[in-house]
């Protein structure tokens, strides 16, 4: 046998492991320059914009200086409003999905459906809360915004509570049934806390998912100059002010997208690093 | 609710007359006649006729797959859990069929308790792990709770290890001590019987036993029922030891005899280690 480095069939595989490994090394360049140079210039831009006016004031009109104040409260009501009504019935599928295969035909059927809704483009779903609720009552409101963004949560969470308490093991739930527990508590008083880390990052990424989405909201809260809390009248939000104010020509305007661009950006990264600190706790 | 025997000494005569040695029972807690058992079309155990006797530790002892860890969870209705299994025969535990149809399996459970081959303590303290299934069957005053813990933790052989960190997580437990908490959690609820399914084969041996040790303390208050690959633990906690092999009850009797004169070949084969 010849294991000396000048073998021939040696020299051309390791030729070949050169290229593939850069191949696949300036792929990881392109996309992580993309990314960066994304981020970099919303943190530049939107640091620029930041000041504590942004906080106190309402979305100007054209050209005048103001804030986002009444936009930020509407995106945090919009997606408290969300996650009220997409997180329990998110976790009441997830757990037929996972605990009750009665008709297993039906479970299979409800799982490729969710699948889909998971993917379902946000437009879809702002089309279709427009055609059911803003087009009949004949105005946009805050509701059909929270219902269009719960729309989007429901299958992250339905997703997320189905898989974390699939992996549950079984010997848990026999050990509780041992005991002579019915059903309903071994789920709510033993799986439901074993997989609380679990269901918990589902309801995050889930907010995470759609503290961002603006088409769904351009069909629905649409926007509001002014200071608003009542959700059966559009609503001022930050990523449809984004959507407006960086089409518009004005200077004052285009600050203001950034700030709120940047704003969106923070509360994403930290609702993720939430998620991920509760997985790795969970891991543990 | 299980019902009162009319005829429980009725039932010992006729599982005496079958054969098994009287120097192990004197009371039965449990007899099983014709017990057939079925995974879809698969047949797991057949014809199986045995009694437990009370306050005695019966070791269940074979081959993997000879029905062993079946035969426990049919005196519990774990099966029940899986649609596709079934038993026919009868098991008489106060002259009621447990395996009959009306019988209210989570009172049955509570009566017959398990612990498993891996140790499950539930996400929740320690405290919480032992309360859990009282707080199912019974409304108890916190000062009468904490008494039953205490009991149960006691009884264990775990209260001294654990009187200080009652509160803290289950989980944080060596393997060992997870496995004596789940003891406790089964005895807390007042069980009669106690299942044990391979319960130390995840153990070190120090934890196992300690385990055996407790086993002993135990069979003064609870029948017992431990299915064992470790055949030198049948022989030292054992009142009498059953060898299953392919479905089969092959031979039931006192440990002694068992493992010094058994009167079948196949048992005489697997205990001297020549297959399984």
């Amino acid at each position: 046998m010849n294991l000396r480095k000048t073998h021939p069939r040696g020299r051309s595989r390791k030729r070949l492991n050169v290229i593939a490994l850069g191949l696949a090394t300036l792929a990881t360049a392109l996309g992580l320059v993309g990314l960066a140079s994304i981020l970099i210039t919303t943190l530049l831009n939107g640091a620029a914009a930041l000041r504590p006016s942004l906080f106190t004031e309402l979305t100007p009109p054209p050209g005048a200086e103001g804030g986002l104040a009444n936009a930020l409260f509407g995106s945090l009501l919009l997606i408290f409003v969300a996650v009220v009504m997409g997180t329990p019935i998110g976790i009441l599928a997830g757990t037929y999905l996972a605990e009750y295969n009665t008709y297993p035909k039906l479970v299979a059927t409800v799982r490729f459906i969710n699948d889909i809704l998971l993917s379902a483009p946000s437009v879809v779903i702002g089309l279709f809360v427009y055609q059911v609720i803003v087009w009949p009552s004949g105005h946009f409101s805050g509701w059909a915004g929270a219902i269009a963004l719960a729309l989007i949560l429901l299958p992250v969470v339905i997703r997320t509570t189905d898989e974390t308490m699939q992996l549950i093991p079984l010997s848990l739930r026999e050990a509780a049934l041992a005991l002579g527990a019915p059903k309903w508590r071994v789920i709510t008083q033993v799986i439901y806390r074993a997989a609380r880390a679990g269901i918990l990052t589902g309801v995050l990424l889930g907010i995470a998912r759609i503290s961002g989405e603006t088409a769904p909201l351009l069909f629905t809260a649409l926007n509001n100059q002014y200071w608003s809390t009542d959700l059966s009248r559009p609503l001022a939000n930050v990523p449809v002010v984004i959507f407006q104010f960086a089409l518009s020509p004005y200077e004052s305007w285009h600050g203001l997208a950034w700030a709120g661009a940047l704003l969106l950006t923070l509360l994403v990264l930290v609702v993720s690093i939430l998620a991920r600190s509760l997985l790795r706790e969970k891991a543990e | 609710m299980l019902v009162a025997s009319a005829q429980p000494d009725q039932l010992q005569n006729q599982t005496q007359e079958n054969g098994e040695s009287a120097a192990v029972s004197e009371k039965p807690c449990i007899i099983i006649r014709n017990l057939d058992f079925f995974y879809n079309d698969r047949q797991a155990l057949r014809n199986v006729t045995m009694t437990l006797p009370e306050r005695k530790v019966t070791g269940i002892i074979g081959p993997s797959g000879c029905g062993k860890s079946t035969l426990l969870r049919v005196l519990n209705r774990m099966y029940d859990l899986y649609p596709n299994q079934r038993a026919t025969g009868q098991v008489i535990m106060d002259g009621e069929n447990i395996i009959g149809p009306d019988v209210d399996v989570s009172l049955l459970r509570r009566r017959i308790g398990m612990v498993f081959q891996k140790p499950t303590p539930f996400p929740m303290s320690i405290y919480d792990n032992v309360a859990f299934g009282v707080r199912l069957h019974e409304r108890l005053s916190r000062a009468e709770m904490d008494e039953r813990v205490e009991w149960a933790l006691t009884s264990a052989a775990l209260w001294d290890e654990v009187k200080d960190v009652i509160r803290s997580p289950a989980t944080s437990l060596s393997g060992g001590q997870q496995q004596r908490l789940c003891i406790a959690r089964t005895i807390a609820v007042h069980p009669e019987v106690i299942l044990l399914d391979e319960p130390t084969s995840a153990l070190d041996p120090i934890s196992t036993l300690r385990i055996e040790e407790l086993i002993d303390e135990l069979k003064r208050n609870f029948t017992i029922a431990i299915v064992t690959h470790n055949l030198q633990q049948a022989a030292r906690i054992a009142d009498q030891v059953a060898f299953f092999f392919m479905g089969e009850l092959v031979e039931i009797g006192p440990s002694a005899q068992i493992f010094t004169a058994p009167k079948e070949r196949r048992t005489q084969e697997y205990i001297t280690g020549r297959f399984g």
